[in-house]
C-alpha cells in the first residue's frame, strides 16, 4: 500500500516538474536567434505576402507567451502540435522514428550493461593483475574516445572494406525481403551504430561496478562471512556482489531516460532514422513543437526511469522502504 | 593440561612498495582450553594481525612468512598455517570463530539475522533448514536477545549496536567453536553496553569452555576478562604472564608505562600520564628492541640487539635487557 501511494505521489509531482521544464525549454528556444521562417526569408522567390500568410498560419505572429499557452492547451489533450517543417502532426513523426531509436538504444543498452557489469566484476576480482590492467585500458579508451570520432573511423572502415553497410536502418531492398531476411539485414545494419554507443557507455558502467565491488570487498561483513567459514564463492556472490549492485541500480534508472534521446550524434553520422536525429534537426530549423515534444518525452522517461530505479532499490535493499 | 592452540614463531609481513612492514614478528604463545588470553598493545602493535593470522585472514600484500599454528581441537595436531582454502572453510566458524571490532559493520545489511545465522549453521552442521532455524533461535536466546523467534526475521539495521554485537556473538558461537577470537569486541560500544556485552561473553565463555583470544587496548577490560595477558609492541611480544603478574608485578618498562597511563578515579590527577613519543612505523626496522627509542631504562645495547623473550620468573616471560624488578622503580 505504501509503495502504491509513493508511486502515485511521484507521478503527481511529475506534472509541475514537466510544466516548469517546458517553460524553460520554450524560453530557451525563443531566446536563441532566428525563427523557422528565416530560411524562407532568404529565398527571393518567396513573396512577403506568402511569408506573412505562413507566419499567421503557423501562429508565429502571436507573442511567445500566447504561443506557449496555445501549445500547453493542446498538450493537456495529448496533442503535440504540428511540425512546421514536415507539415504533419508531431505525434506521427515521433511514432515513425520511435522504432528506429528504440531498436538501436535497447540493443546497445542491453549489451553495455551485460558487458560492463560482467567485466567490472572480473576486473574487481582480479584487481591489479594483467587482466585488470588490460580491461582498465580498454575502459579508459571507451571513456576517452569521443563517440563521433569512433563513428567516423568505423564508417571509414566500413566504406573501405565493404563488410558493413555504411548507414541507414533499411536497405532499398528491405521492402521486398521476407521477414527473416529483413530482420537479418536490419540486425547487420545495427552493428556499427550499436558498437559506437556501447563502447562509449559500457566503460563507465564497468568502472562503477569495479569500484563498488572493491569497496564492498573491504567491508567487515565480507571478512566476517569468511570468518564464519563461508567458501569464497559464497562470500563473493552472496555477500559482496549483492551489496555492490545498489549504486548501479541508481544509474540504471537514470540511464533509462537515454533510451529514446541519447544517440543524437551516432544517429546523425550513421543516418539512422531515430528520434535523436529528428530532434537535432528540429532544433536547427526552429521547429518548436518537435523539440518540445521530444523534451516532454525525455522528461517523462527520466522521471519514470528514476522511479523504476528507486523501486528496484527498495526491492533489493531492506533498509529502503517507501511510506 | 595440553593447550588447544600452539602458535610458534609466527611472523606476518606486509610487502609494500615502501618496504617490508613486519607487522607480526616471531610471536609464540599457547592457549589452553577454557583459558582467556588477553592481548594488549597500542594501535599498530600487531595484535589484530596476530589473531587474523590464526584465522588465516591475511590478504595480499600481507603474508604469513613463517611459523606454525598447531590446533588440537579435533583429536590430532593440525597446522593451520598449512591448511588449504577448502580445509579452512571447515575450521573457520566451526572450530575457530572470530568477532570483529565494529558490530555495526559486521553483519550484512541485506540479509535477516536469521539468514545469517542459519547460513553459518548449515555450513558446518548436518541439519536441514528447520533444524538450523531451531538452533539459530537457541543461539539468539543464549545471547539474551528478547523474543528470538520474532527477531529472526529482522534486519541488522533494526538492531541497536549492543544487540548487533550480541547477534555477532551468537553467530560466532552457534557451532560451539573450541576457540573464540575477539578483536576489540566492545570498543565501538558505549560504556554501559560494553559492560553488559563483556559480562555476557565471560558467562558464555565459562559455560562453553571456549579458549579465547581477547584483544583490546583497554587494560580495564583485560583485567576483567583475561587469565593470562600478552603485551605486544612493534609486532613483538614484550611480556607474557598471568593477568595478576602483569597487573601487580609488571616487569617490562612498556607494560609499566601502559599501566601508569590508565586514568584513575581514586586519585585526583591534573593530567594523564602518557608515554612520550610515537609507536614506530614497522617498515624495514632492524632487529633491535622496538621500544628502545621511547624507553626510560634504555641501555646502549637495546638499540644494537634484540633481547630474547626470557622466563623472568616461572611462567612470566619478558623481552628486556633491563627489566623492572618487582616493586622496583621504573625510572633509573
Amino acid at each position: 500500500m505504501g509503495l502504491v501511494k509513493y508511486i502515485a505521489r511521484r507521478l503527481i509531482i511529475l506534472i509541475p516538474e514537466l510544466w516548469i521544464i517546458t517553460i524553460i525549454v520554450f524560453t530557451l528556444i525563443q531566446l536563441s536567434p532566428g525563427t523557422f521562417l528565416d530560411q524562407y526569408r532568404l529565398d527571393p522567390s518567396i513573396s512577403r505576402e506568402t511569408l506573412q500568410a505562413m507566419e499567421k498560419q503557423l501562429g508565429l505572429d502571436k507573442p511567445a507567451v500566447v504561443q506557449y499557452f496555445y501549445w500547453l492547451g493542446k498538450l493537456v489533450r495529448f496533442d503535440f502540435g504540428y511540425s512546421f517543417y514536415y507539415r504533419r502532426p508531431v505525434i506521427d513523426l515521433i511514432g515513425e522514428r520511435l522504432l528506429g531509436t528504440f531498436v538501436l538504444s535497447l540493443y546497445s543498452f542491453v549489451i553495455s550493461w551485460i558487458v560492463g557489469v560482467v567485466l567490472g566484476i572480473v576486473s574487481a576480482l582480479k584487481k591489479y593483475t594483467a587482466t585488470d590492467k588490460i580491461l582498465t585500458v580498454i575502459a579508459f579508451s571507451g571513456l576517452a574516445l569521443p563517440g563521433f570520432f569512433l563513428a567516423l573511423v568505423l564508417l571509414y572502415m566500413a566504406a573501405r572494406t565493404g563488410w558493413f553497410p555504411i548507414g541507414g536502418l533499411y536497405s532499398p531492398e528491405t521492402a521486398k525481403m521476407d521477414v527473416w531476411s529483413a530482420f537479418k539485414d536490419i540486425f547487420w545494419r545495427l552493428q556499427l551504430p550499436a558498437f559506437t554507443l556501447t563502447f562509449g557507455s559500457f566503460a563507465g558502467l564497468m568502472r562503477y561496478q569495479r569500484g563498488s565491488l572493491l569497496d564492498v570487498m573491504n567491508e567487515d561483513y565480507v571478512e566476517f562471512a569468511r570468518a564464519k567459514g563461508m567458501p569464497e564463492r559464497v562470500v563473493i556472490y552472496r555477500h559482496a556482489l549483492r551489496n555492490a549492485i545498489n549504486p548501479l541500480i541508481t544509474i540504471f534508472g537514470a540511464s533509462l531516460a537515454d533510451l529514446l534521446s541519447g544517440a543524437v550524434i551516432t544517429e546523425t553520422i550513421f543516418s539512422w532514422p531515430g528520434l535523436g536525429r529528428l530532434t537535432y534537426q528540429a532544433l536547427l530549423q526552429k521547429d518548436y513543437y518537435v523539440v518540445m515534444a521530444s523534451t516532454v518525452i525525455s522528461t517523462v522517461l527520466l522521471v519514470i526511469g528514476n522511479l523504476i530505479g528507486d523501486i528496484l532499490l527498495a526491492a533489493v535493499d531492506p533498509r529502503i522502504r517507501y511510506e | 593440561m595440553e593447550s588447544i592452540l600452539s602458535v610458534r614463531n609466527l611472523s606476518t609481513w606486509f610487502f609494500l612498495e615502501e618496504g617490508v612492514l613486519k607487522a607480526v614478528n616471531d610471536v609464540s604463545f599457547e592457549l589452553a582450553p577454557n583459558e582467556v588470553l588477553g592481548i594488549v598493545g597500542e594501535t599498530g602493535s600487531g595484535k589484530s594481525i596476530t589473531v587474523r593470522s590464526v584465522m588465516r585472514l591475511i590478504h595480499h600484500p600481507g603474508k604469513i612468512v613463517s611459523g606454525e599454528m598447531i590446533y588440537r581441537g579435533r583429536g590430532r595436531e593440525e597446522d593451520i598455517a598449512k591448511m588449504s582454502d577448502d580445509e579452512l572453510t571447515h575450521i573457520r566458524g566451526k572450530e575457530l570463530s572470530m568477532i570483529f571490532q565494529d558490530p555495526l559493520t559486521s553483519l550484512n545489511p541485506l540479509y535477516t539475522i536469521g539468514d545469517q545465522l542459519i547460513e553459518t549453521i548449515m555450513q558446518h552442521q548436518d541439519v536441514d533448514r528447520t533444524g538450523a532455524w531451531r538452533l539459530a533461535v537457541e543461539a539468539l536466546d543464549k545471547v539474551q536477545i528478547p523474543e528470538p523467534e520474532k527477531r529472526m526475521n529482522s534486519y541488522p539495521f533494526e538492531f541497536s549496536g549492543g544487540m548487533k554485537q550480541r547477534v555477532v556473538i551468537a553467530i560466532a558461537l552457534s557451532c560451539n567453536p573450541k576457540i573464540l577470537i575477539a578483536d576489540e569486541p566492545t570498543t565501538a560500544l558505549d560504556v554501559t553496553i560494553q559492560a553488559q556485552v563483556l559480562d555476557l561473553m565471560k558467562q558464555l565463555q565459562t559455560e562453553m569452555k571456549t579458549g579465547t583470544l581477547f584483544i583490546t587496548h583497554d587494560l580495564g577490560v583485560i583485567s576483567a576478562m583475561a587469565d593470562r595477558v600478552m603485551v605486544m609492541y612493534g609486532g613483538r611480544q614484550m611480556e607474557l604472564a598471568s593477568a595478576e603478574d602483569v597487573f601487580h608485578k609488571p616487569t617490562h618498562p612498556y607494560t609499566h608505562m601502559l599501566l601508569r597511563s590508565i586514568p584513575r578515579v581514586d586519585i585526583k590527577q591534573d593530567s594523564l600520564e602518557s608515554i612520550p613519543g610515537q609507536p614506530p612505523r614497522m617498515i624495514d626496522v632492524p632487529d633491535v628492541c622496538p621500544f628502545a627509542p621511547r624507553c626510560p631504562r634504555r641501555l646502549d645495547k637495546c638499540s644494537k640487539e634484540l633481547p630474547k623473550l626470557d622466563e623472568f620468573e616461572p611462567n612470566h616471560y619478558v623481552r628486556c635487557f633491563n627489566p623492572v624488578e618487582p616493586g622496583g622503580d621504573l625510572y633509573v
